[in-house]
């Protein structure tokens, strides 16, 4: 596994882009260099109260320039202090963290990158070096964030569950009313949806990857707080407990319980 | 330049600093040692094992609150044997003591595990009788000076190492506590545990930890463990070794003024991964600033 650090980035731009959900791109020394698709970055709050890191998936990652860009929504008050960066503001930041997307299990086959949500954000840099044919499945409640993104790179089906845009109802819907074929899926969502997802390709002996979520710690996989129920033995602590942050946050569909 | 000592001594084992690790914040080191060289630690303290593999609790196991965090990961561990065939060697790399923090739900684990580490490369046993997170063994044992005394006297005699018994804060007499196990034989104390807390999500309205309570640790609770320090290290005789809320050396140098033998790093590990070695470092630039040449001239030295 490649090394991480710990750094002091800098914020370069932040946008709203949706309501609650925001883009920033951020200037780091090593970071940006070392990360692939479908990893994530711990970012510290400056306010000392709040201890934890906030784990935000990479949603693109620019070597040449050593900027990232992370796509997070306000889901309290540690993202919320971070919608109020400016630009030049220093913020730390610990990386690449987890495994990533196995990108060359996709060579030469049709690939789903599915998204739900604020699951969409890692699907952009996965689509960007995943080698195949591909097509994103965007699923939202109702605002669409990302898509000017996505569709200069590939096809986009588009799901929401009030019908605003797309297909109304989930990602699946948007999959069976545009006939979509697939020999692998990749898939990053709310834990329903990646149920359903993960039914899905199970029906349909698709090869499914999946990202999880589950509230961290340490991020580094020291303190045993983000485990998810595996089917196979997981390798800290020979339990079936794998842990997100480090085994994952990247499984195969099969691997685990959702 | 004046040659200055940081060693400290807990039941006859020289550690060269006083800086230690809190057990299950620091695994076994090896996922921090991509951001601390852990030789320079005075030693490592592991993630409580057990005899068999634990599986822990439901998740979400982890949550903030102000200052602080609450845990309820409910020791998870591999078991002695996997610890034993990885772990030990692992640290067994490094110039640092290891310290093995030991788990049970009985009586007869606990002393399992103790005999079985009496042949391994390790300097230092910790009792853990005071995880609040597990429904048998753990915190059972360690509210109740009489159940604390017998599960001490029962490891000691299985134990080959020094032993040091990890007291809960969640007591009316700390004191009375750490007199309970000296007398029972324990080599050493270390305090505090975490503090029993909740946390709940009013938006969903429901418990943030899916065990309901959880072990509050973190910034915030410095001062009840800075107390506890004091009253414990005026009760007893052997060190005691402080934790709890520790971030920085200037925290780590109020529990060796208020008694501390040593102190240990924890929940500061989560957010400032190189933590406990900046605390060394900055012992050492207290210890120049204020011409002082054995850092045991400062244990103890308010009263």
């Amino acid at each position: 596994m490649a090394e991480k650090f710990k750094e002091k980035a800098t914020v370069v731009y932040q946008s709203c882009i949706a309501p609650d959900i925001y883009s920033m791109w951020l200037q780091t020394a090593k970071i940006a260099s070392q990360a692939v698709p479908g990893q994530f970055i711990s970012i510290y709050c400056n306010d000392a109260s709040r201890l934890l890191p906030r784990p935000i998936s990479i949603c693109e990652i620019n070597v040449r320039s050593g900027m990232l860009r992370v796509v997070y929504r306000i889901a309290g008050k540690g993202t919320e202090e971070f919608s109020r960066l400016h630009p030049g503001d220093a913020v730390d930041i610990l990386g690449p963290l987890g495994n990533g997307f196995p990108l060359e299990r996709a060579r030469g086959k049709r690939a789903l990158l599915i998204g739900g949500g604020i699951g969409l954000p890692p699907m952009l840099e996965l689509c960007k070096q995943l080698p195949g044919e591909k097509v994103i499945v965007a699923g939202f409640r109702s605002d669409t964030f990302l898509m000017e993104d996505f569709q200069a790179l590939a096809p986009v089906a588009v799901a929401t569950e009030d019908g605003s845009t797309g297909a109304k109802g989930t990602v699946l819907d948007a999959i069976r009313e545009q006939g979509l074929k697939a020999d692998i899926i990749y898939a990053c969502g709310p834990t329903p949806m990646l149920k359903a997802v993960k039914n899905y390709a199970a029906e349909e002996q698709i090869e499914c990857w999946i990202s999880m979520e589950e509230r961290m710690g340490c991020g580094i996989g020291a303190c045993l707080a983000c485990v998810c129920q595996s089917k196979e033995v997981d390798e800290h602590s020979r339990v079936h407990n794998k842990r997100v942050c480090k085994e994952g946050p990247v499984f195969e569909a099969g691997e685990v319980e959702l | 330049m004046e040659t200055r000592s940081m060693k400290v001594n807990i039941a006859g084992v020289e550690l060269k600093n006083p800086v230690m690790t809190c057990s299950g914040t620091f695994g076994s080191g090896m996922e921090y040692s991509e951001f601390v060289d852990l030789n320079v630690l005075g030693a490592v303290v592991t993630k409580g094992v057990a005899n068999v593999p634990w599986e822990g609790n439901p998740t979400p196991r982890i949550t903030e609150v102000y200052g602080g965090i609450l845990n309820a990961i409910g020791l998870q561990n591999p078991g002695i044997d996997v610890f034993c065939e990885r772990d030990i060697p692992f640290l067994k790399k490094y110039d640092t003591k290891i310290v093995v923090n030991v788990c049970g739900r009985s009586v007869e684990d606990y002393c399992e595990v103790a005999e079985r580490l009496g042949d391994e490369p390790v300097d230092l046993l910790e009792i853990n009788i005071s995880c609040p997170n597990v429904k048998h063994g753990g915190i059972a044992f360690g509210q109740d000076p009489k159940a604390a005394a017998q599960i001490t006297g029962a490891i000691k005699r299985y134990a080959k190492q020094p032993v040091i018994v990890k007291l809960s804060p969640n007591v009316t007499d700390i004191a009375q506590m750490a007199q309970a196990v000296e007398a029972a034989g324990a080599d050493a104390v270390s305090l505090i545990n975490t503090i029993t807390g909740m946390k709940i999500d009013i938006h969903k309205r429901q418990f943030a930890l899916a065990n309901k309570t959880g072990g509050m640790s973190g910034p915030a609770v410095k001062p009840v463990a800075v107390r506890m320090v004091y009253q414990a290290a005026n009760a007893v005789k052997i060190p005691v070794i402080g934790m709890g809320g520790i971030a920085t050396a200037e925290d780590a140098l109020e529990f060796i003024l208020a008694g501390a033998t040593a102190v240990a790093v924890g929940t500061a590990n989560f957010y400032r991964p190189d933590a406990t070695a900046k605390i060394v470092q900055g012992i050492q630039d207290y210890m120049e600033k204020y011409h002082i040449s054995d850092i045991t001239e400062l244990i103890g030295a308010v009263r």
